[in-house]
């Protein structure tokens, strides 16, 4: 009777095995790159457009290098046990793709001083750990110029993942932006707690345009909340690919995560022996943020200003957190004719002015 | 005022309660048979992607609904049959079940990432849908809405009011004593867990059709297991599971409500909420021994070996 259930874990636990091991290859010539996702690659999302970048590295150096993927690593223990077997099987380079596998990610470098590590939204580096990461704020600017000259009933609705800098960030660059072009802007937040449930996020983009929003955007990973908007008739910013086989009438454009410039410069930094170990914070500048197609439906001088706004933060004229900028309570944070430091921007933990309600805590 | 925002909310009450009533409801008859299958949450996914599928190659979501309960139902005859003929470890086997079904959707949606569908059509009953606040409310929702309603009708009547409920509930409580007077034990597990597969099946065709009309990895996000809890519970009366399930939803949906009002509640507070209410009243009904004991089918798990 305990035998097939016996049987069964058995089975679970072959077929575990061998997953792990189909990414054992023998060593060969070409520069083996790993790459660990935290998600599926068919998330149509973050982990999606990791894999884009990886695809990318192939198609650029050919037989030079060969690519391992490992997606849906939960962070913890199992991220420490993949990123250790790509590292003892000949992976020379590694990409670390979430938050989560910080600590994973740095104590397999020790063991492994040879290997080159990347780790993405991460802030602890090491000799032989890189971090990068992309200032998706920049993105938000643009997006939220448009929001705010789009907007009919002066409420930008916004689907949240966690109250961490980087959503607050992305929130309060939409505020700022929006409001630069449209006083009367208010941003309505509601927070899901989850980076990823469809069926929730549309639940939220749904309460959002019940309550007056007729700009959706979203800092979690699908595309429901564009599908919402285009059901019902608002317009949607999609997030980290572009969503607009979701919404085409609503989708006024994305922001896209874009990492294959620096995944294929860091790869080619290997081969040529001239890696060091830094920090990279992407924008606009270096390609590692881009703007999906503008929608047809938004006006022509308003795409000439998210244009020029774009090509402003490209040549350093234009920053997102431009002073003055005033929390909630009306008190200047960035004072006139100053930018928000990079240490600002990385430990945001307050709402601007024009976004409504309370940061959870 | 109050119709301008109570209506929209319960709309999408309504939208994200459904998926849940059809697996509650499947699950409370596998379990009135006896048996735990872990595995909604698993077949509520191939249903979404069988469904999903179906539909994309069609352009017919009702044989899209068809597609996910089939789908449900075939994956849910793989639990049967290795628990009923091979006697594995219904627990491990369920779990088993939910992690297969996970992967196998991933590998079947594969091509249908990113694609998009008519969804589910809303009915539009003449005259009534017309009526302010109540009509959109009662008069126009997809068929499925109905149809979950009336399932709860059919599977109260069928266990308490039918011979055959009356057999599924006597192998349940003591499989031994319905195998002496005759009953097929094996034969009639096998029909509630294909009917509760099914069920999990439509649970999912509903997340993949109409509450989000599209196909991505993983996209029922725990909803199996919100269904698994709501079973112990409605303490398996499919009414209690109904309103288990718009409860939960309810909840769900007026604390994204009261974030947008600005209700100076915190978020995780209010994401918690559901589960915490689910806890709160599960420890109500659970605190009284002697009721979870006759509500619990006492053969619950057990495995039933025909030949001693």
């Amino acid at each position: 009777m305990k035998l097939p259930s016996i049987l069964t874990s058995l089975a679970i636990s072959a077929v575990s095995f061998l997953f792990l091991s189909a990414i054992t290859v023998s060593q060969a010539d070409p520069l083996k790159v790993g790459f660990v996702y935290v998600g599926p690659i068919g998330d149509h999302g973050w982990s999606y457009e990791h894999n884009e970048g990886r695809l990318a590295v192939e198609k650029k150096f050919g037989g030079k290098v060969k690519t391992t993927y490992v997606e849906k690593v939960p962070e913890g223990a199992d991220a420490q046990r993949v990123i250790n077997q790509l590292a003892s099987t000949g992976h020379n380079l590694i990409f670390t793709t979430s938050f989560g596998y910080m600590n994973p990610t740095l104590k397999v470098a020790k063991k492994h001083p040879k290997v080159h590590f990347e780790h993405a939204t991460g802030f602890k580096r090491d000799k032989n750990v890189s971090t990068y990461s992309g200032r998706f704020y920049e993105g938000r600017h643009v997006a939220g110029l448009i929001a705010g000259k789009m907007t009919k009933s002066n409420v930008i609705g916004y689907v949240a993942s966690f109250p961490i800098p980087e959503v607050i960030r992305g929130i309060n660059a939409v505020s700022i932006a929006a409001r630069s072009v449209n006083p009367k802007v208010k941003i309505k937040v509601v927070w899901v707690s989850t980076w990823f449930d469809p069926g929730k996020e549309a639940d939220a983009a749904k309460t959002l345009v019940d309550q007056g929003a007729d700009i959706i955007m979203q800092h979690t990973d699908s595309p429901a909340p564009v599908q919402v908007a285009e059901k019902r008739g608002v317009w949607a910013l999609g997030q980290a690919s572009d969503m607009t086989a979701f919404g085409p009438k609503a989708h006024l454009t994305a922001i896209i995560d874009n990492w294959a410039p620096y995944y294929i410069s860091r790869t080619q930094a290997v081969l040529d022996g001239t890696w060091k170990s830094g920090d990279t914070w992407g924008g606009f500048k270096s390609g590692m943020v881009l703007m999906a197609p503008y929608n047809k439906a938004i006006p022509k001088d308003v795409v000439a200003m998210a244009e020029k706004a774009r090509i402003g933060i490209i040549d350093g004229s234009v920053h997102a957190f431009t002073g003055p900028i005033k929390d909630q309570s009306g008190k200047i944070v960035v004072p006139a004719g100053k930018v928000a430091s990079d240490g600002m921007l990385l430990g945001m933990n307050f709402y601007v002015q024009g976004v409504e309600g309370k940061i959870p805590q | 005022m109050i119709i301008e925002f109570v209506i929209p909310a319960l709309l999408t009450i309504i939208t994200a309660s459904t998926p849940l009533v059809f697996a509650a409801i499947g699950e409370i008859v596998v379990e009135k048979s006896g048996v735990l299958n872990l595995g909604v949450e698993g077949m509520m996914i191939v249903g979404a992607v069988g469904a999903f599928a179906v539909t994309v190659k069609t352009g017919n979501p009702y044989i899209g609904v068809i597609a996910g309960a089939f789908s449900g139902l075939l994956l849910s005859f793989i639990f049967g049959f290795l628990t009923l003929y091979l006697y594995s470890n219904q627990v491990a086997t369920g779990l088993a079940l939910t992690i297969f079904g996970v992967g196998l959707s991933a590998l079947l949606g594969h091509e249908f990432v990113g694609q998009t569908i008519n969804s589910l059509p809303k009915l539009n009953t003449p005259f009534f849908s017309d009526i302010r606040g109540l009509g959109p409310l009662v008069f126009e929702q997809d068929f499925m809405v109905y149809l979950s309603v009336f399932m709860a009708i059919l599977v109260t009547w069928f266990l308490m009011r039918t011979r055959w409920g009356l057999a599924l509930r006597a192998v349940g409580e003591n499989h031994d004593a319905a195998h002496s007077i005759g009953f097929s034990v094996t034969l009639i597990r096998l029909f509630a867990i294909l009917f509760g597969g099914a069920m999990a099946g439509l649970g999912g065709a509903y997340l993949s059709l109409a509450h989000t009309p599209l196909w991505v990895e993983n996209m029922s996000a725990g909803r199996g297991w919100i269904a698994l809890a709501l079973v112990v519970f409605a303490s398996w009366r499919p009414w209690r599971a109904f309103f288990g399930a718009y409860l939960f939803g309810g909840i769900t949906i007026i604390q994204l409500h009261a974030q947008g009002f600005g209700v100076d509640v915190p978020s995780q507070v209010l994401s918690m909420l559901p589960y915490l209410v689910t806890i709160i009243v599960l420890v109500m009904i659970s605190r009284d021994d002697f009721r979870i004991r006759i509500s619990a089918p006492a053969c619950l798990g057990k495995s039933f070996h025909p030949h001693g």
